[in-house]
């Protein structure tokens, strides 16, 4: 704890004094031959670290996707976990080249704090997790409860309009780590634990007693999580967010990381083009021309990484449901490559 | 030429530039110079780099609407309030657990002191023990320690442990009775201020006649006459009337009465605990400093047990204790910062970490904040000071 505030006035200090050639970020992650991404303190399925510390996750993919298309090595990256109150301060102070870390888009965070948003990774909710024993079946029957919740998150936000709207009074048991928001809920302090729907499964998935645990079918708000990079760098913005799209363009055009050496012989344009054997859009970037090659290569297309990480067979068990592709019926468009 | 021989016989006048009084002078205006120049390179430094960075700056948004809940104020707050008011929520919080830390911790910390003094050899060795244990984990352990064997030991609200239908404890906190006074209580309370001056008059004047004639009065018992009895009388004769809020179960908790959650006491707990360890040693130190020369030469004028203990010993011990006990309490103080971890809603909390994550103004909010701790330090520092001098022994 004392670290974690350590980090923040650090990390404000550093704001202080940190050289203004925030610029060329491209530049200086080649320079010193890795990303450093900043992820969670760690949520199954989005980012953990396994025994040998090596991080997976839907977050992590994306991370290695980035140094994919860049270094041609899904490795060449480095992981700085944040917890939600320090993750700002991290990017401002260039401490991380990118955020990869379930952070809701929203207005003030885009315009305000000097954060671009790449693309919307997952398309998330705010939901309510309670004990089966309660008998709660809607959040409106939740009027005096405990809900923890972790600081610095739109949740925080999110519930407080939520109870407010509603007329229902309760008691927001904040705390800084995820861990020990979870940790009160399953020591009884909390009735309720409140935050991404995702995030909820990802937890209860941690859970000794998971099936004694059911989350409430309401979602109250729209969580758009993305990766953020700073404002004011277009080239390294442009990366990032290309990155994203080429992981769903792929998946579109129906090209994974088994498939993909074949695909180059495809006679689909659109298939050449993101591959690199027809034109070079990589160039543009400051990238190789097989750029989005090497990211499928390694990675494989975005709805392998949702399968891979929280999909039906993970112990998250998530539905593509909205973050299925626009051509079936959900919200995961990219737009051409041309 | 005279004049010169005199100069020269009585004191070699030196150069301009070797004057050591104009060399000093120069060389602090460097210095202030040097200082001067960092804090303006820094500060230009730093609202080149936020602007370069598109962050929005200022103290602007201490007038916005903060947009979330606090569960545990002191003043009325919701999620409408200005982040001014979650602000003060949040100093008054850190005030709280500390000015209460503050207290319990001195009293727990001199009885403790004196247990290791004691000639009974498993008092002092249990004080012993206790202070070399407490004061050798680290707090923050301690902290989630206390956190975890209130939630875990204590029952659940459906199990709650309820005394006299009034007081209730669970582990979401202890809910109290919450006095509700009608107007005419007033006066009682009136009449017990009044009560508290008249005591401290009374001892004043039973100090003068014991110099004066040697002949003591019972200042204790007739002081706690006066503070029982003076009002009791007025609270009979008005007819005022003082209910009290019952905490009554309603849902998922309990409501009404007054409430201190698990947070709040885990980390009181945790403080207290902590910093009375430190105290012990300062109170044994300041005692074992006071020879014993002093005991026996206080014995022989023929004072009793509690005088000598007062007049003599205590005065002199004060004089050792003081300075390092202000330091105890400032600890105490910015320990209270560590509340965060365990979701107590302290200015870290509520301002340094909520609210620095909702506006994004990294660089106002840190400096604000340590000017609040440095504030509260200073102020704390200088009532010890001043308190300091008026016990002080005037030495001879």
């Amino acid at each position: 704890m004392k670290n974690k505030i350590v980090t923040i006035a650090l990390s404000a200090a550093m704001g202080l004094m940190a050289s203004t050639a925030m610029a060329g970020t491209l530049e200086d992650v080649v320079a010193k031959g890795y990303i450093q991404c900043g992820v969670t303190t760690g949520i199954p399925g989005f980012a953990l670290p396994d025994a040998d510390n090596n991080w997976a996750g839907l977050d992590v993919d994306y991370c290695k996707a980035l140094a994919s298309a860049i270094f041609n090595d899904p490795d060449a990256v480095r992981y700085t976990p944040l917890n939600s109150a320090e993750r700002f301060a991290a990017m401002s102070s260039g401490e991380v080249d990118l955020l990869s870390r379930v952070t809701t888009w929203t207005m003030s965070r885009d315009t305000q704090l000097g954060m671009n948003f790449t693309g919307t990774m997952f398309y998330d909710g705010q939901g309510f997790m309670v004990r089966k024993s309660s008998g709660i079946t809607s959040p409106k029957e939740l009027s005096g409860a405990a809900v923890c919740i972790q600081t610095g998150t739109t949740t925080e936000l999110n519930a407080a309009d939520y109870f407010s709207a509603n007329n229902l009074e309760y008691n927001p048991i904040v705390f800084v780590d995820r861990d020990e928001v979870v940790k009160a809920y399953e020591d009884g302090r909390c009735d309720v634990y409140t935050t991404d729907v995702s995030g909820l499964a990802a937890n209860r998935s941690k859970f000794a007693d998971s099936s004694e645990h059911i989350i409430l079918n309401e979602v109250i708000s729209k969580e758009p999580l993305a990766p953020v990079v700073r404002q004011g760098d277009d080239t390294w913005f442009n990366i990032a967010r290309w990155t994203y799209f080429a992981l769903v363009n792929a998946e579109e055009l129906g090209i994974t990381s088994a498939n993909v050496d074949e695909m180059l012989g495809s006679d689909n344009p659109s298939v050449k083009r993101l591959l690199g054997v027809e034109g070079d859009f990589g160039a543009p970037m400051g990238l190789t021309k097989d750029w989005a090659y090497q990211i499928v290569k390694h990675v494989g297309n975005y709805g392998e990484i949702f399968e891979r990480h929280v999909g039906v067979n993970t112990p998250l068990a998530l539905e593509r449901g909205v973050n299925a592709l626009w051509t079936n019926g959900g919200l995961q468009y990219a737009p051409p490559i041309r | 030429m005279a004049d010169l021989k005199r100069s020269q016989k009585s004191a070699p006048k030196p150069s301009f530039i070797n004057d050591p009084k104009v060399r000093g002078l120069f060389y602090q205006f460097v210095v202030m110079a040097v200082v001067i120049a960092f804090v303006y390179v820094v500060a230009k430094n730093t609202a080149a780099n936020l602007a370069a960075q598109n962050k929005s700056t200022g103290f602007d948004f201490f007038f916005q609407a903060s947009g979330f809940d606090i569960f545990f104020t002191l003043i009325p707050y919701d999620r409408a309030s200005y982040y001014w008011e979650a602000f003060v929520v949040g100093m008054l919080n850190t005030l709280l657990v500390s000015v209460i830390g503050i207290f319990l911790a001195a009293i727990l910390g001199f009885i403790l002191g004196i247990a290791r003094l004691s000639n009974n050899w498993i008092i002092a060795k249990l004080a012993m023990v206790y202070v070399e244990i407490l004061r050798n984990v680290p707090l923050l352990l301690q902290l989630f320690l206390w956190y975890t064997v209130l939630l875990k030991t204590l029952p659940g609200v459906k199990n709650s442990l309820e005394w006299f239908g009034a007081f209730v404890l669970n582990n979401r906190g202890l809910y109290i009775p919450k006095p509700m006074p009608d107007a005419t209580f007033n006066w009682v309370i009136i009449t017990f201020l009044i009560a508290v001056a008249g005591a401290f008059a009374l001892k004043y004047w039973a100090k003068k006649r014991l110099e004066q004639t040697g002949n003591r009065f019972p200042v204790f018992w007739s002081s706690i006459g006066l503070l029982v009895g003076l009002p009791a009388i007025v609270w009979l004769v008005s007819g005022a009337n003082l209910a009290f809020e019952m905490p009554t179960l309603q849902g998922f908790n309990y409501k009404g009465g007054l409430s201190l959650p698990s947070e709040f006491m885990a980390l009181l707990l945790g403080l207290v605990l902590y910093t009375a360890a430190f105290i012990a040693e300062i109170v044994r130190s300041g005692i074992a400093a006071v020879d014993k020369g002093q005991t026996e030469a206080a014995q022989s004028l023929g004072l009793k047990d509690g005088d000598r203990l007062r007049l003599v010993i205590i005065p002199q011990a004060m004089r050792v204790i003081i300075p390092p006990l202000t330091s105890q309490f400032l600890n105490l103080t910015k320990n209270s910062s560590l509340a965060a971890a365990i979701g107590y809603p302290d200015l870290v909390s509520v301002f340094m970490l909520t609210t620095l994550n909702q506006t994004g103004r990294a660089v106002e909010i840190v400096f604000i904040t340590m000017m609040v701790y440095l504030i509260l330090s200073l102020v704390t520092s200088a009532f010890m000071n001043w308190y300091n001098a008026r016990v002080a022994m005037v030495e001879r």
